[in-house]
This record gives structure tokens, C-alpha cells and sequence, in this order.
């Protein structure tokens, strides 16, 4: 069967692509995008090690991640409508109210 | 190399593509298309991991619910960038992050791939199947974090409507 560590090693690549997305990209879309992808690779990670493991701990705590995903999302994009409501602009540098 | 195992190793290539698609197009929307399609890799290699209601959850959750609110917000804001720059100024920092990150998965990689240890269980499928399994371990041992994550879901949900919210009402 599939190496665990296989597994685990697709959950890096996947999480570093999420990380160098959140951070290098304008569009505040594509930014909580790749903050999508880099949860989905923890489950990926938590999944592969409760079926390794052999008990189901690891699915469970892979629901409850995505229900904050879920409430992440839903509130991420509220924000993304209200900062456009007063910026006109989906870019994320122009969003610089509360730098010092 | 049996059939599930390059089947795992297809899907899996197949989400990491669809993972550097969503993180370089140009355009909002075809990012949101390619992440459909990573989520839908991504409940292909959950089968093959036996997590069956996980991968139900995926394609119901993320790839219809999540993925439909985003794109419902891209066009409602309807604010595609016509500009050829799309990094921003700390794409050095950036850069640096993903080098530390990039050492990482080769330290992983070398580490595992001479000695493979702990391979995934054949089959680990209780009486009942998996979501049986998962629905009896989630409402007994976990059953005050599930409470606390439905209130997690009812806060997010006042927060959403009172941020999207046109102006309040005083």
C-alpha cells in the first residue's frame, strides 16, 4: 500500500503552494483561496495518518477543521464585501488602514 | 504497484498541478475553477485513504459550498485587476518563506523515501462502515467540541450578515 510518508509529502507540496499564494498574490480572492488549499492539506495530512494509525481520532478532527474553514470562508468573504464597499478595489496593498 | 496505489499517486500529481494553476492565473474566477477541481482530487485520494464520509464532505462542503460562496462573491464585487503587476511588494519575503519551505519537504522527502516506514492500513473498515464509525467516536467521546464548533458556525454566521450588512440601522 501507499507510504505513509508519500502521503505526508503531498501535504507539504500542497501546503507550501497555499503559503506562497496567501503571500505573494494581489487579488484578495486568490489570497483566501490558498488559505483553503493550506487547511485542505492538513486534512489531507490528519487523514492519511488516522488510516496509518488505524483508529478514526484523526477524521474526526479533520470534520472540525472544516467547519472552521467553512466559518472562515463564510467571514472572509463578508470582510472582502465590506472592505470593497469602502476601497473599490480587490487589491490587497490599497488595503493598508491599519499599518503603522 | 497495485492499481489503487497509482491511482493515488495519479490523483495526487494531478491536485498538486491544479493547486500551482489556482495560485498563478491571472483571473480570480478560473483560480476558483481550478479549485474545484484540486477538492475534487483531493475526495479521490480521501477514498483511497478510507474516508469515505470525508470525501462526501469534501465534494458537498468544499467544492459546492465554499468554492460557490467564493465565486458568488467574485461576481458580485465584479473587480477583476487589469493590471499586468499581480505579486505584491513582499514578494522577497515571500520568496523566503517558500525556500524554508521548499528545504522542508526535501528533508521530508529524503527522510522517508530510503526508509518508508508506517504504510497506510489495508483496510481498516469497522462493521458498519465509515461513517457508522465516525458518526458513534463524534457523538460520544467528541460530542462537547461538536457543540462548540455549531456554536463556532452560529457566530461566524451573525458576524457574515452584520459585516455584508449595507449600513446598520441605529
Amino acid at each position: 500500500m501507499i507510504p505513509l510518508g508519500h502521503v505526508i509529502i503531498f501535504s507539504l507540496i500542497i501546503f507550501a503552494i497555499g503559503v506562497v499564494g496567501a503571500l505573494s498574490r494581489r487579488n484578495v480572492f486568490i489570497v483566501l483561496m490558498s488559505i483553503e488549499l493550506m487547511l485542505n492539506s492538513v486534512n489531507i495530512a490528519l487523514i492519511g495518518i488516522s488510516s496509518a494509525v488505524g483508529n478514526l481520532v484523526g477524521q474526526v478532527l479533520a470534520i472540525f477543521i472544516i467547519t472552521v474553514a467553512a466559518g472562515e470562508a463564510a467571514v472572509g468573504m463578508a470582510i472582502v464585501v465590506a472592505l470593497y464597499r469602502n476601497r473599490f478595489t480587490v487589491n490587497v496593498d490599497s488595503f493598508n488602514l491599519m499599518k503603522w | 504497484m497495485s492499481w489503487i496505489q497509482l491511482f493515488f499517486y495519479v490523483f495526487a500529481v494531478l491536485a498538486v498541478i491544479m493547486a500551482l494553476m489556482v495560485v498563478t492565473r491571472r483571473r480570480a474566477v478560473h483560480s476558483a475553477i481550478f479549485l474545484i477541481l484540486t477538492f475534487l482530487c483531493f475526495a479521490a485520494t480521501y477514498v483511497i485513504m478510507d474516508a469515505e464520509l470525508l470525501a462526501a464532505i469534501q465534494v458537498l462542503v468544499y467544492a459546492g459550498g465554499v468554492v460557490g460562496l467564493i465565486i458568488f462573491v467574485i461576481m458580485l464585487v465584479g473587480a477583476e485587476e487589469r493590471e499586468v503587476k499581480q505579486a505584491h511588494g513582499q514578494w522577497l519575503i515571500a520568496a523566503f518563506v517558500a525556500l524554508l519551505l521548499v528545504v522542508e519537504v526535501a528533508f521530508v522527502v529524503v527522510g522517508t523515501l530510503w526508509n518508508p516506514t508506517g504504510a497506510l492500513a489495508s483496510k481498516m473498515v469497522p462493521a458498519g462502515g465509515n461513517t457508522e464509525a465516525l458518526g458513534v467516536v463524534l457523538y460520544t467521546t467528541y460530542l462537547f467540541p461538536f457543540e462548540v464548533a455549531s456554536i463556532l458556525l452560529l457566530a461566524a454566521m451573525i458576524g457574515a450578515i452584520v459585516l455584508a450588512k449595507h449600513k446598520l440601522e441605529r
